[in-house]
């Protein structure tokens, strides 16, 4: 039975000790504070099923998140985690893995904020291809502020700073962060718990910057604006509306929510990394004399 | 702890103030170092970008002051003695980070080269005007200390003390230079490298599992561990309990609060560090540092030698500030205080809270952009 089997089966009452997730969970902070049909928990539980399966010393990874309901993933994770200031998850996971280069760092945090407060981040660690990994949970709002428009807001949609519809133009994230260098760029939903679990087991398994986008709902602040009704069906438009095509263009990724949304892996190549280019430069110029960070 | 040999440049040496700093870090052990450009600042990582390759450093230029100054706390919870550099604008935006280092009581140094403000005021000019920014810019209750070297030679000793109290204390140091120290060049002599002392980072010896990440003994200090040794710790700049886990109570907010500004305050007296002259038979006392406190210098000496009595203070330590000299003599035969500094009269503030009414308090006040005249002090005395 393959593991992502054991996922459906969540019907089936479990005491914690028998958990396969349980030794990667922090679960002395249990209950968590997400609101019921949040998508957020579904994706910790493809994360942690993606660490075991790529096969990851757990000792070296390190998950680095910013502020908002997403932004609590890295205290619930039993790793070394850093739950920083709003929108500075990328540059504190620059100085842990340049620092020590052994750890994979993985960032967990929301659309607000990767995208928004920080933004230049995202695009200078890509450009960089720093060998991090940066996981996007994407519900369209900024949940733990109370239901404010961010840069993925689709157009149209009702907001508490944007009680008339939004009309700011949306960002394409996959667009984005191939555009900047990323060299793994994906896009799923919550409700593709098989996909994702197998796409960031493939991200954690290369080195280089890597990116995946997760819609999920947000029932609290996002659906009750927006007349749908609880998670579920928002889960269910996700599986109505998504399409997951193979070799999609990450252009094509653009959000609206009328029409067809493209998930899929847009981006899985290789570019040198920060580390590897820097080793190169200095080795080049100083000769043996150099001793090449971070390589045993 | 002795500094490590690798990198540092024993000798004398002609060197400007920025640079000096940054020999004082590589000796003091810093080999993680994130930045971005600003007058007069820029020359203390440019030389860490070029000496760092050969010592086993690190340098990134970030994308922006939030960048580096959050970076550094990441290399430094990853095992790397870290620092960040720059000067005014520069050090408004790391504001958050400075809080976020206080909280997390992370061990890292944040240099700062001052320069005429406010915005970008005046770049290639000195001020001292980031002095209360240094100590209160930041939001909520909190404590740092920051050091004020007034020579090239002390930018480099006091550069890897800072590093030293930085890991003794667990607390973000600022050092602050000012343009004129920054860019004036002097003798410079770095000793052996067997004679620079080291304080070693307070690493724990409990084993994952009995180890909670913010207990504290009577030093108030807790021990720390890194990044990959199998602690599973979890840092955040929310109110937390002893296992760095969030608590937002008002009994946890307390007694955090009230122990990360006393393992600074109670220890006061182990950080103060300034030198006096002429105290002992002082009936007025100059308060001075940075680079101010070479022209006071100038000042008390004409003073002194037309047979004044008076004394002289030269803060190497601004922050905690130095209370318990400065009331004793105040309570003692001093009349009269006297604060020139570079900025339109900050530290005389701290100096009459203390003083309380007990002496006179006057300021020598200066907008910035040069140094005072000799005179303009000496008028006061
Ligand atoms: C500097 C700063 N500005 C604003 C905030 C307030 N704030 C906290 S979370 C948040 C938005 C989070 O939204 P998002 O990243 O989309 O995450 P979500 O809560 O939706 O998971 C904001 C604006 C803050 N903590 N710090």
């Amino acid at each position: 039975m393959g593991k992502t089997d054991t996922l459906n089966k969540t019907a089936e009452v479990r005491t914690p000790a028998e958990n396969p997730v349980d030794k990667y969970l922090r679960m002395d902070r249990m209950p968590h504070i997400w609101c019921p049909g949040c998508g957020i928990g579904s994706t910790v539980n493809c994360f942690v099923r993606a660490v075991e399966d790529a096969m990851i010393d757990i000792k070296k990874l390190a998950i680095v998140s910013g502020i908002g309901c997403t932004g609590r993933v890295a205290g619930y994770m039993n790793l070394d985690s850093f739950h920083t200031t709003h929108g500075r998850a990328i540059p504190m996971a620059t100085g842990v893995k340049l620092a020590n280069p052994e750890m994979n760092v993985v960032v967990y945090s929301g659309d607000g904020d990767l995208f928004a407060i920080g933004g230049n981040h995202f695009i200078h660690a890509a450009r960089r291809n720093l060998d991090i990994k940066i996981i996007c949970v994407n519900n369209f709002t900024y949940g733990m502020t109370g239901g404010q428009v961010t840069p993925t807001t689709p157009q149209g949609i009702i907001a508490s700073t944007m009680p008339y519809g939004n009309f700011e133009h949306t960002f394409n994230l996959p667009f984005l962060a191939e555009s900047c260098g990323a060299v793994y760029v994906a896009r799923w939903t919550a409700a593709h718990v098989k996909q994702l679990t197998k796409s960031m087991k493939e991200m954690m398994s290369k080195k280089g910057f890597g990116f995946i986008e997760i819609f999920s709902p947000c029932p609290t602040l996002f659906g009750r604006r927006n007349k749908i009704a609880d998670g579920l069906e928002h889960m269910i438009q996700f599986k109505d509306k998504c399409k997951i095509k193979k070799g999609a263009s990450a252009k094509e990724a653009t959000f609206d929510p009328d029409n067809e949304i493209v998930l899929g892996t847009f981006v899985n190549t290789e570019r040198k990394t920060f580390m590897e280019s820097m080793n190169d430069r200095y080795e080049k110029v100083f000769g043996p004399k150099y001793v090449r960070y971070g390589e045993e | 702890m002795k500094a490590d040999k690798e990198g540092v440049l024993t000798g004398n040496h002609f060197l400007d103030g920025d640079h000096a700093c940054c020999e004082g870090a590589i000796a003091a052990g810093c080999r993680f170092v994130a930045g971005y450009p600003i007058t007069p600042s820029t020359e203390v990582v440019e030389r860490i970008a070029s000496r760092f390759p050969l010592v086993g450093g690190i340098f990134i230029q970030m994308e922006d002051e939030i960048a580096s100054s959050i970076a550094i706390c990441g290399g430094s919870w990853a095992g790397k003695k870290s620092m960040t550099v720059t000067s005014g604008p520069g050090l408004s935006l790391m504001m958050e980070h400075i809080g976020y280092a206080a909280m997390t009581e992370t061990p890292c140094v944040f240099v700062d080269v001052q320069r005429g403000g406010p915005s970008t005021g005046l770049p290639t000019m000195p001020a001292q005007a980031d002095i209360m920014q240094a100590r209160w810019g930041s939001h909520g209750d909190y404590e740092i200390i920051a050091l004020a070297p007034n020579s090239c030679q002390e930018a480099f000793d006091l550069t890897v003390h800072a590093f030293n109290l930085s890991e003794k204390y667990r607390v973000p140091v600022l050092f602050m230079l000012d343009e004129c120290v920054g860019h004036m060049t002097e003798k410079v002599v770095i000793p052996e490298a067997d004679e620079i002392e080291i304080e070693p980072r307070k690493m724990t010896n409990k084993k994952p599992g009995e180890y909670l990440l913010y207990e504290t003994d009577d030093s108030m200090v807790p021990e720390m561990v890194h990044a990959g040794e199998g602690y599973n710790f979890h840092i955040t700049g929310l109110t937390h309990d002893e296992r760095g886990y969030p608590n937002l109570t008002v009994d946890t907010q307390a007694k955090l609060v009230r122990r990360l500004c006393d393992k600074i305050n109670k220890n006061a007296d182990d950080i103060i560090m300034y030198e006096d002259f002429h105290l002992d038979d002082a009936d007025t006392v100059v308060i001075a540092f940075g680079i101010t406190s070479r022209i006071a210098q100038h000042a008390v000496n004409m003073a002194r030698d037309e047979g004044k009595k008076v004394g002289f203070i030269r803060l190497q330590v601004i922050w905690p500030f130095p209370e318990q000299i400065i009331r004793e003599l105040a309570g003692g035969n001093v009349k009269k205080f006297v604060v020139p500094e570079l900025n339109l009269g900050q530290l005389v503030l701290e100096v009459e809270r203390v003083v309380a009414g007990q002496a006179e308090v006057v300021s020598v006040p200066h907008a910035g952009g040069t140094v005072h005249n000799p005179e303009d002090i000496y008028e006061k005395l």
